[in-house]
């Protein structure tokens, strides 16, 4: 396993700058630019030449000579795509979102130019109702196999027997620390807020996020995860409002702050969880016993695609076992596909970050698609940024 | 006569198309859109659906902290950038010798080619834990956080808005009549006086345009206090990002931004009034 995922990444400096440009002058938001510089997933493959030489495996279909995807900060290995270039002369142009509300607005708006994107399990039901994704054609995805998957996370793919969505990985929210500045063992949501407002004053981070900031708030208080109660969230608003001026940032950017020792304490998913780690070996990633999120991001393809040839034909090259296996060596999040695990490295299987215990597993939840366009959470959230 | 007034009329009509044409689907168009938006309402999973309701208009006290920091920050914004603004266009305009001056002005230009963005990205790193604090660490200064404080959002607005106050000031100063100065000398003035008096009376109307201009900008800021604060500190920019972007409620958002508007309209004519008054000038350009 390499040291840093970012060895070999293929962006120049001339590649950044065009890409930052190409953003300002869309409709950038500030988490398309964070995740973007915030460690290089500027990656993006933004590959100009023309592809000519499809490989007999593509042929049947002309899957012209780019596409474009959605997905996350620091969350494919960047060699990926130029692979699937090499093997099918299409390029690939890696959006970067914050949040799935972010990418539902965009779909909604209409015109996103993506032929592929990697929902949250909570959104997809969502998406089916607005009639923004296609149910999948399975013959185009010969590498995908329903049974080597884990049931419990590929669920949410699936509506009224139809397919929309087939699973890329799984993992938790939990939170980070940097165990040198904050030596105190922790285990728990309640900890981690109390901890914020006491040694880690100044110092700690919540995700610029309502499923995950309200509800670990929640979780303080063993509530739901999900919960949409009334007087649970007045509760949980209390909370955050008490927290809010020890806080060192309100931001799901957080591996850069993490990274510098400015930020001792932060929510965290796994797979930065895992990348902090391996980098920063003192940084530790915690899963409250009180529970929280467990999560699987999915493949999906829009509706208005631009080029769903390109789109399949990409989603089938990632369900391919032997290419998946990189993007979980380098994105650090665990496998659904026991055909994918089967490939990994024993030191992988056996990181706790990656794979946490049962016990700790069983109090999650996973997200309610009730919370993604619930107006009560929103404008909770609203009061907390702006208290 | 009268053909080569309608050939003036066509000239005119021809170079006026463009820039016309521009703003109706630029600015006019989507103006209208939003418009229309703020008096809809809500769809249940966000987004827009018809309706005719002020009830948007009326929820506008639920954003009352991010109007009141914005009103805040961005005379307070101005007012720095002002500060520091000021003497380097005086130097300029009156001190620097004339061979430099033009070099001078281009070292002020030249950071505009490289996107904000970028600039106040950059900035997120040497205030960061391994920037500014690390070198501090070495003369024994520990443990000093600058980002994310509000000297560091500060900074990082005087810094951005820099040149867009320097450049009026310098204008309006460039043009003073060095005779004046001589005269309130010759009179007997100090030369406090003379500043006070003349130089700075006579440069008012570069400071206004100066001063609305970054106001006017930083009323519609969010990036700054974002990269550089933290994300703690809510102003009118991010209630509209997150308004659209993530609880996408676009018609409430429409009305915070038709108010944006309205607001930055009232400020522009009232620094207008100010400097007119000021200056004793009759007209007053405002960039």
């Amino acid at each position: 396993m390499p040291k840093s995922y970012r060895d070999g990444l293929p962006i120049t400096p001339d590649k950044f700058v065009d890409q930052l440009m190409r953003l300002k002058r869309g409709s950038i938001s500030r988490r398309d630019f964070l995740g973007l510089t915030g460690l290089g997933v500027a990656t993006a493959v933004m590959a100009r030449e023309l592809g000519i030489m499809p490989t007999p495996a593509f042929a049947a279909e002309n899957l012209g000579d780019r596409m474009s995807i959605a997905t996350w900060p620091n969350y494919h290995d960047p060699q990926t795509f130029e692979n699937f270039k090499a093997e099918t002369g299409v390029a690939v142009e890696v959006n970067v979102f914050g949040s799935n509300e972010e990418m539902l607005a965009k779909l909604q708006a209409g015109g996103s130019g993506w032929s592929l994107f990697v929902p949250t399990n909570y959104t997809i039901s969502t998406y089916k109702k607005l009639g923004i994704i296609e149910a999948l054609d399975m013959a185009k995805l010969g590498n995908f196999d329903g049974k080597s998957e884990d049931a419990r996370f590929t669920a949410e793919g699936t509506i009224d027997g139809t397919i929309y969505a087939v699973p890329k990985n799984w993992g938790t929210t939990g939170f980070a620390v940097n165990t040198k500045k904050l030596a105190k063992p922790m285990s728990s949501w309640k900890e981690f807020w109390d901890t914020a407002m006491a040694e880690g004053d100044g110092r700690a981070m919540v995700h610029d996020y309502q499923l995950t900031t309200i509800g670990n708030a929640l979780k303080y208080y063993g509530y739901s995860f999900n919960s949409l109660k009334q007087d649970e969230l007045a509760k949980a608003e209390e909370l955050l409002l008490k927290v809010k001026p020890h806080l060192f940032a309100v931001s799901s950017d957080y591996q850069p702050g993490m990274r510098a020792g400015d930020a001792w304490m932060t929510m965290c998913w796994t797979n930065d969880g895992a990348q902090l780690h391996r980098d920063v070996p003192e940084i530790a990633y915690v899963l409250g016993k009180e529970g929280g999120e467990i999560w699987t991001d999915f493949y999906a393809i829009p509706k208005d695609a631009p080029n769903k040839p390109a789109g399949y034909a990409l989603l089938n090259y990632l369900m391919n076992p032997k290419v998946a296996v990189k993007e979980h060596l380098a994105n650090g999040a665990p496998s659904t596909d026991a055909r994918v695990n089967a490939l990994l490295p024993k030191e992988v299987l056996d990181n706790p970050i990656l794979y946490p215990a049962a016990d700790l597993l069983k109090p999650l939840e996973f997200g309610a698609a009730a919370t993604l366009t619930d107006p009560g959470r929103a404008e909770l959230m609203a009061r907390f940024k702006s208290a | 006569m009268r053909r080569s007034l309608f050939r003036k009329n066509l000239v005119t009509a021809l170079l006026l198309a463009p820039a016309t044409l521009w703003l109706v689907v630029f600015l006019v168009l989507p103006f209208v859109a939003i418009a229309v938006f703020s008096v809809g309402e809500r769809a249940p999973e966000g987004g827009y659906q018809a309706a005719l309701t002020f009830a948007q208009y009326a929820n506008l006290p639920a954003r009352a902290t991010a109007f009141w920091n914005t009103m805040v920050l961005a005379p307070a914004g101005a007012l720095a950038c002002l500060l520091v603004a000021y003497p380097v266009a005086y130097y300029l305009a009156l001190r620097a010798p004339q061979r430099w001056r033009l070099i001078l002005l281009a070292l002020i230009v030249i950071p505009f080619w490289t996107s904000l963005l970028m600039r106040t990205y950059a900035w997120m790193y040497i205030l960061g834990g391994r920037g500014i604090p690390a070198l501090l660490a070495y003369v024994g200064i520990e443990d000093l956080r600058l980002i994310n404080t509000p000297g560091a959002v500060l900074l990082g607005i005087v810094y951005g808005y820099l040149p867009l106050m320097i450049l009026p000031i310098y204008v309006s100063l460039e043009r003073l009549d060095r005779r004046l100065l001589e005269a309130s000398a010759d009179l007997g003035a100090t030369p406090l006086s003379t500043f006070l008096g003349v130089t700075l009376r006579l440069s008012l109307p570069g400071v206004m345009t100066g001063f609305s201009l970054v106001m006017i900008l930083l009323l519609g800021e969010y990036l700054i206090p974002t990269l550089l604060g933290g994300g703690k500190v809510f102003f009118i920019g991010n209630a509209l990002v997150d308004l659209f972007l993530q609880s996408r409620n676009w018609p409430f958002g429409s009305a915070i931004a038709i108010t944006l508007v309205l607001v930055s309209v009232v400020v522009l004519i009232v620094a207008n009034r100010i400097s007119t008054r000021l200056s004793g000038a009759r007209r007053v350009d405002l960039i």
